[in-house]
């Protein structure tokens, strides 16, 4: 494959771990020269920040003001099928659980934009780091990295449609427009990653890059404070939160299961009895079951998603053009939130609403910190692929 | 590039792009099927219930309990084979900075990847054979590959100050 030429140098040649004392004038957000031209990896870090710091407040503004009305409907819902079952009214009944779906699908399809959203974010960075073993061509590489922030975008849009188009002018039986644009765009999202790895196993067989410029680039060397923090911080996180995985599924996941069973069996017996006190405990304790399972997963793929974030987050320190008295105070805040969401979700069980809002301001740190990196990648204009690409 | 580099980002890529293949298929062809057929067992067990029918209500029940069992699985393993992709690609990036030797590197890199594919297969093979001893025990193994192989790379990367 062609070398393509070295870049000319620009005026944004200085060390990107140089203090903001050292900003050239005129340089900030929005004014960077070599934004003009945003390589793939740019696209890439800029794109996949954004989406997981949306996808963040998506989750953050879905805890607050629908997760646990979401839940009350769950259980009036229930209260008014088992109601209908005691009376003996069948359509009724069908009227209530239809209800329930319709909540279980607006919960479901929220949780599931926030995690798809989030998740193009880490793989949209995950990119960026592999950039460099990707021997496609830049303008191919750039224009995959836009396909997949366009994927990223439009995968939870998607999701979230769902349930508010449902099968509205749909020709299938189970599969409405938004769910069709959904799955189109985890198709491209899939697309573009497998090209990706054809162009890895290219560069595994060739040896050779499109963009020799950025040979040994893939990690800039910087060894900062906020850097070791991030990755160390992260390791300890995705390793916390495997262990308790493993904890809930050897201990409680089957329990559970076993559970949510047996307390729908009382509930139905004590409806078809008439017996509507019953029927109460058994909601709520249908609620609480609901709960359990659902801080323990919240709090595992939390605490992991956190290090994860954390880990990649480290890789593009370099990018983040900010002072590192600035660095560290956005590196504490979102080790900071890191621990504070999935500890206190879990303690909601214990501690109610207290612990949940909490876990909210832990959601919120984390998301003030990602923006605030964003800003620094903002401001970073391409010195360091210069610097780099002159060695 | 090392072995143990190449092992990670490489395996990592494929297992995310294999992952989210599953999970495509998945949403297009079963997903909605098993929760209508989740939503339908649950509101037939209530309806019968209704009708004074409490063995067909049970069977009902019976039917949403495995319906549910298999959809929590499936969902499971496709994140989890997504999201340990990740984990693989970005350590791939850093492997260089566990202090082993890069004959340990591949091996634990080795136990990553094979954990990673394992585990949430065996969780899949669950739907299929629901409690089966000998598909929990390869589950378990999966994990254990998973967590020994981190705990493996958090040790390495303590240890690796001094040489990078």
């Amino acid at each position: 494959m062609p070398a393509i030429p070295r870049p000319m140098q620009d005026s944004a040649s200085f060390a990107p771990m140089n203090s903001a004392r050292v900003f050239s004038p005129g340089f900030g957000p929005g004014v960077a020269p070599s934004f003009e031209r945003m390589s793939a990896r740019r696209l890439y870090i800029f794109g996949g920040i954004a989406l997981i710091a949306a996808g963040l407040l998506f989750g953050d503004i879905f805890a607050v003001f629908i997760l646990h009305q979401n839940a009350a409907r769950q259980g009036e819902a229930l209260i008014a099928a088992s109601r209908a079952v005691a009376a003996g009214n069948t359509a009724a009944v069908n009227q209530a659980l239809g209800h329930l779906g319709s909540v279980l699908e607006d919960r479901g399809t929220k949780v599931d934009a926030h995690v798809h959203m989030i998740d193009a974010g880490y793989l949209a960075l995950l990119l960026a780091l592999v950039q460099p073993y990707i021997a496609l061509s830049r303008q191919t590489k750039k224009s995959l990295a836009a396909l997949f922030i366009v994927g990223g975008v439009l995968l939870p849009v998607g999701i979230f449609l769902i349930h508010y188009v449902g099968l509205t002018g749909s020709p299938f039986a189970a599969i409405g427009w938004a769910s069709v644009l959904a799955d189109s765009s985890g198709a491209l999202l899939i697309v573009v990653l497998i090209i990706q790895a054809w162009g890895f196993w290219q560069y595994l067989r060739s040896r050779q890059l499109s963009e020799p410029e950025l040979l040994g680039f893939e990690l800039p060397a910087e060894d900062s404070t906020p850097r070791r923090a991030l990755l160390t911080g992260g390791t300890i996180l995705v390793l916390l939160g495997f262990l308790h995985g493993a904890y809930y599924a050897g201990t409680l996941l089957y329990e559970h299961e076993r559970m949510e069973t047996t307390i729908l069996r009382r509930m139905i017996d004590a409806a078809a009895a008439g017996n509507l006190d019953v029927v109460t405990t058994e909601v709520n304790n249908f609620g609480g079951l609901a709960g359990e399972r659902a801080v323990n997963i919240a709090a595992h793929s939390h605490i992991i998603e956190f290090g994860l974030l954390a880990m990649l987050l480290s890789f593009v320190q370099p990018f983040v053009f900010l002072s590192d008295k600035w660095k560290r105070r956005w590196v504490k805040l979102l080790l900071g939130g890191s621990v504070i969401l999935p500890v206190f979700v879990l303690l909601e069980l214990k501690l109610g609403l207290l612990a949940g809002g909490i876990a909210d301001i832990g959601g919120l740190m984390v998301i003030v910190g990602l923006v605030g990196m964003l800003v620094g990648i903002l401001r970073y204009s391409g010195g360091l692929d210069v610097a780099e690409g002159a060695q | 590039m090392t072995g143990s580099r190449k092992l990670l980002i490489f395996g990592g890529i494929a297992l995310a792009a294999f992952g989210m293949l599953y999970g495509l298929q998945y949403a297009l062809f079963v997903e909605h099927q098993t929760l209508d057929h989740m939503g339908g067992s649950l509101a037939q067990s209530f309806s019968a219930a209704a009708g004074r029918n409490l063995v067909q209500s049970q069977a009902a029940l019976g039917q949403y309990g495995e319906t549910k069992y298999d959809y929590v699985r499936q969902v499971d393993a496709h994140s989890h084979w997504i999201g340990l992709a990740m984990l693989m690609i970005a350590l791939g990036v850093i492997f260089e900075r566990v202090n082993f030797k890069e004959g340990v590197r591949q091996l634990v890199a080795f136990s990553l990847l094979a954990g990673s594919a394992l585990f949430p297969l065996a969780v899949i093979l669950q739907t299929y054979h629901h409690g089966a001893m000998v598909l929990k025990a390869l589950a378990v193994v999966g994990s254990a590959l998973v967590i020994s192989a981190l705990a493996a790379i958090a040790w390495g990367f303590a240890r690796s100050r001094s040489t990078a």
